[in-house]
C-alpha cells in the first residue's frame, strides 16, 4: 500500500497536496494538464522532491526521508534513461552494482536474460546511440527488471514514440509489472494511454491529487477540472 | 544524488584551499607593507608607465581590430578558417617566444630596420614603450578582433538583408548596424585587454625595463631580486593588487562574454562591398593582419632551426623541468576545477585572475621564508601559482559542461544510487572528456610558456624553458636563445594539441 498522507509541496507560489492511497500491483494513471503538478507528484513519490508536510508510506513504513535509491521505486524519467557512453551491459550493470564494480558471472546472466525478456537478446554490447528510440525504451525497461522494485514510476517515458510504438511499450511495461507484481504508476498527458493502460485514474488539477477513480467512469463523466483539460 | 554531500566538500575543500593560497599570500605581503613614505620616485614613474602602456596598447588592439574584423566577418576567401583559428594562437603563445620573434622583425638587425638601411632611412629601436605596446597590440589585436568578430556575427543575417533591400548606403549601414554593435563590444574587449596589459611582467621585461619603461610587476620583481627590499615589494604588490581588482571589476561590469569563440566560421552575406575600394580594403587589412601575426612566428622557426643543435644540457634540463612543471600544475588545475565547475565555484576561480602571480609569488616567498629556502621551492611554487592562473580558464571551459551533465544524468545517478566514486569514474569523467582535454590543454600550453613567478625564484640550478631563452638572450647567445625558444614552441603548442587530441579520440554520443 502506497499511501500520500496529507501531503504538501510547495514552490514560491506553486503548491500541491494529496491525501490518497494506492494498493500494490495496480496500474494507475496521473493525468492532469500541464504544469499542474504530475511530475512533481511522481518526484515525491521517488524522492527527488521533499514535501513541507505529511508523509508517505510504503506498506505503512514512512520513507519521507529515504533518498530515491533506497525507496521501493523504480523511476523511468522523459530522457535519459541510459548513459550514452556506456554499453548496455554496464547500463544495467549499474542497477545491481552502483558502485560500478565488476559483475559475478551470476549478474551477467541476469542482465543477460533482462535484455532478452524485453527483446534486446545479444544487443548488450552496443551503447544506447547505436540503438532505435524504441529499443533504448526496452533496455530502460530491462534495467527496471533488474533493479525488482515494487513500485514502477514512469515519467511520460515514451512521450517521442510513435502511437504503434506507444502502445507496443505499454503493454511491455504491463508484462514486466506484472512478472514484478509492481504498481505503476504512468504520468501521461494522454487520455488514451489512461484508458488503454490504467484500471485507475489519479487527476491532478488546480493544486491537488485527487484520490483515483475508476479510469472508465472518470472518463465517462469527467468532473469540471477534467473536463477543462479535455476540452469538452 | 547520493554523491551530493561528498561533491560539495569536495568543492569546499577546493574553494577554500584556493582562498587560503591567494589570501595567505595577500595577507604576507599586506603585513609586511610598512608605511606609504619607501616608494621611490621610480616607482611612482612605474605605476605611470603601467597606467599609459595598458591604455595604448588597448586602444591600439581594438582599434585596428575593427577593420579586420569587419574584412573577416565580410569576406570569404581560402585559408580564413586556418586564420581565424591562429587568432586563437597568441593564447598559448609563450610570451618569451612572441618577443624572440618580434625582435626578429622589429629589433635592430630585423627584417624591417635592415630594409630601413638598405632603403637609406633612419632605423628604430624596439626597446622602450612603443616595443611593449608592439608586443601587447601583437598578443591582443587577435583576441580582439575574435571578440569583435562574434558582435559582427551576432548581428541577424535578417538586418543586412533588409538594409541591402532599402538600399542603404555603406554610411547607413554602418551607423544603424555595425557602429551599435561596436559601441556595445568594444568597450569590454578595450577594457579587458587593459587589464592583461596591467598585469603585464616578461614584455616589460625582455623589451621594457630602465626607469622609464618598468612596469609595477616588473618593479615588484626588481625590488625583491635586485634590492632585496621586501618591504617595498610588498608595498607596489598592494598597488598592482588594487589596479587588478579595480580593472577587473570595472571589465566585468562592461563583460564581453566568452572569448574562446564558438562558430566564429560562420559568415555573414552581405550585399555591400562586394566590388571596388572596399573589397581592396578588406583583402589589404587581412594581408597585413596575418602578415603582423605569423611573421615573428615565421622567423622564430628559421632562426630556431639552425639552433637547435646547440641546445646545451641547461637546455635540456630547463625543458624537463618545464614539461614536470606543466604535468603537475594540469593535473593540480583539474583536480581544482572538477570540483569547482559551478557558477559560484566560477568565481572561486576568479579570485586567481585578479590577483597577479607576481603579488603571489612575492607573498609565498615572505610566508616560505622562515622554514625554508625559497629558491629551493622554485619549481613547486610556479607549479601552483601557474595552476592557480590558469584554473578561471578551465572553469570556462568546463562549467557548462559539467553543468549540463549533472542536469541530464544527476537524477538517473540517484536512482541508482551511484556511489560518488562511481559517478566521478563511470559518467562525470568520460562524459567531459572533450572540454577537459581542452582544459588541460590550455593550462599545459599556459605552464611551459609561463616566464613570471619562475623569475622571481630561481637560481642557476633550476631554470625552466622560459627563463632558460630568456638567459640566453641576456648573455647575448642569441641563436642558442632562438633554438631554445623553437624548442618552446614546439613544446606548448605540442602539449596542447596532445591534450585536446587526447579529448577528441574515440568519442561517441
Amino acid at each position: 500500500m502506497l499511501t500520500l498522507e496529507k501531503l504538501r509541496y510547495t514552490e514560491g507560489d506553486y503548491s500541491l497536496s494529496a491525501d490518497l492511497t494506492l494498493p500494490p500491483g495496480r496500474r494507475v494513471a496521473i493525468i492532469g494538464p500541464s504544469g499542474a503538478g504530475k511530475s512533481t507528484l511522481l518526484d515525491l513519490v521517488a524522492g527527488f522532491l521533499t514535501p513541507r508536510a505529511g508523509r508517505v508510506l510504503w506498506q505503512g513504513r514512512d520513507m519521507t526521508a529515504t533518498p530515491p535509491d533506497k525507496r521501493p521505486v523504480a523511476m523511468l524519467f522523459q530522457q535519459n534513461n541510459l548513459f550514452p557512453h556506456l554499453s548496455l551491459a554496464r547500463n544495467l550493470g549499474l542497477a545491481l552494482r552502483p558502485g560500478g564494480g565488476r559483475l559475478t558471472a551470476e549478474e551477467t546472466h541476469k542482465v543477460e536474460q533482462a535484455l532478452e525478456r524485453v527483446g534486446l537478446g545479444g544487443l548488450s554490447a552496443r551503447k544506447p546511440g547505436a540503438l532505435s528510440g524504441g529499443q533504448q525504451s526496452r533496455a530502460a525497461l530491462a534495467r527496471v527488471l533488474l533493479q525488482a522494485r515494487p513500485i514502477l514510476a514512469l515519467d511520460e517515458p515514451f512521450a517521442a514514440l510513435g502511437p504503434a510504438l506507444k502502445v507496443q511499450m505499454l503493454d511491455l511495461v504491463q508484462e514486466v509489472a506484472g512478472e514484478l507484481g509492481a504498481l505503476v504508476l504512468l504520468v501521461s498527458h494522454d487520455p488514451q494511454d489512461a484508458r488503454r493502460f490504467a484500471g485507475e485514474t489519479v487527476l491532478v488539477a488546480e493544486g491537488v491529487a485527487h484520490p483515483p477513480v475508476d479510469t472508465q467512469e472518470l472518463f465517462d463523466s469527467p468532473p469540471e477540472a477534467l473536463r477543462a483539460y479535455l476540452g469538452q | 544524488m547520493a554523491s551530493r554531500p561528498v561533491a560539495v566538500s569536495a568543492a569546499i575543500a577546493a574553494a577554500g584551499l584556493i582562498l587560503a593560497l591567494v589570501l595567505g599570500p595577500v595577507v604576507a605581503v599586506l603585513t609586511r607593507a610598512g608605511g606609504w613614505g619607501t616608494l621611490g620616485p621610480g616607482d611612482w614613474q612605474a605605476l605611470r608607465f603601467t597606467l599609459l602602456q595598458s591604455l595604448l596598447s588597448a586602444f591600439f588592439s581594438v582599434v585596428l581590430a575593427i577593420p579586420v574584423a569587419r574584412a573577416l566577418a565580410r569576406r570569404r576567401f581560402v585559408g580564413r578558417g586556418l586564420l581565424i583559428s591562429l587568432l586563437g594562437a597568441p593564447f598559448i603563445l609563450p610570451t618569451i617566444v612572441a618577443v624572440l620573434g618580434l625582435i626578429a622583425v622589429f629589433g635592430q638587425n630585423g627584417l624591417v630596420n635592415e630594409a630601413l638601411r638598405a632603403l637609406g632611412l633612419p632605423g628604430f629601436s624596439i626597446y622602450g614603450l612603443h616595443g611593449v605596446v608592439l608586443a601587447h597590440v601583437f598578443f591582443n589585436l587577435p583576441l580582439a578582433t575574435r571578440l569583435l568578430l562574434q558582435g559582427w556575427l551576432a548581428i541577424p543575417a535578417e538586418r543586412f538583408r533588409l538594409a541591402a533591400s532599402l538600399g542603404l548606403s555603406p554610411r547607413a549601414m554602418f551607423r544603424t548596424l555595425e557602429a551599435p554593435m561596436l559601441l556595445r563590444i568594444a568597450p569590454g574587449a578595450f577594457a579587458v585587454i587593459f587589464v592583461i596589459c596591467l598585469s603585464s611582467f616578461a614584455v616589460a621585461l625582455t623589451l621594457g625595463g630602465g626607469p622609464r619603461a618598468t612596469t609595477v610587476e616588473l618593479a615588484i620583481y626588481q625590488a625583491v631580486r635586485f634590492d632585496f627590499d621586501l618591504g617595498r615589494a610588498a608595498l607596489l604588490s598592494v598597488i598592482q593588487l588594487c589596479l587588478a581588482l579595480a580593472a577587473g571589476l570595472v571589465a566585468l561590469r562592461l563583460g564581453t562574454g566568452g572569448g574562446f569563440g564558438a562558430g566564429l566560421d560562420r559568415m555573414v552575406t552581405r550585399w555591400d562591398g562586394r566590388v571596388g575600394l572596399p573589397r581592396i580594403m578588406d583583402a589589404a587589412w587581412i594581408a597585413l593582419a596575418a602578415l603582423f601575426l605569423l611573421t615573428p612566428l615565421g622567423m622564430v622557426v628559421a632562426r630556431g632551426l639552425p639552433g637547435l643543435a646547440q641546445l646545451g644540457a641547461g637546455s635540456w634540463e630547463a625543458a624537463w623541468n618545464s614539461l614536470t612543471v606543466a604535468l603537475a600544475s594540469t593535473l593540480l588545475c583539474l583536480a581544482w576545477a572538477l570540483p569547482l565547475s559551478t557558477r559560484w565555484g566560477e568565481w572561486v576561480g576568479l579570485v586567481g585572475l585578479a590577483v597577479s602571480p607576481l603579488v603571489l609569488g612575492t607573498g609565498l616567498f615572505l610566508i616560505v621564508r622562515p622554514f625554508a629556502n625559497p629558491l629551493s621551492l622554485a619549481l613547486p611554487v610556479t607549479t601552483l601559482v601557474n595552476a592557480l592562473v590558469a584554473l578561471p580558464f578551465a572553469l570556462r571551459i568546463l562549467r557548462p559542461e559539467a553543468e549540463a551533465v549533472r542536469a541530464d544524468y544527476a537524477r538517473l545517478a540517484m536512482a541508482l544510487g551511484l556511489t560518488p566514486l562511481a559517478w566521478l569514474r563511470l559518467v562525470l569523467l568520460p562524459r567531459l572528456r572533450r572540454p577537459l582535454g581542452f582544459a588541460a590543454g590550455l593550462t599545459a600550453a599556459l605552464s611551459i610558456g609561463d616566464l613570471g613567478v619562475i623569475a622571481l625564484f630561481a637560481d642557476p640550478e633550476r631554470a625552466t624553458l622560459p627563463l632558460q631563452v630568456y638567459r640566453l638572450m641576456g648573455s647575448y647567445q642569441m641563436e642558442a636563445a632562438a633554438g631554445a625558444a623553437l624548442l618552446l614552441l614546439i613544446f606548448s603548442f605540442g602539449a596542447f594539441w596532445l591534450c585536446d587530441r587526447g579529448g577528441r579520440a574515440n568519442v561517441d554520443a
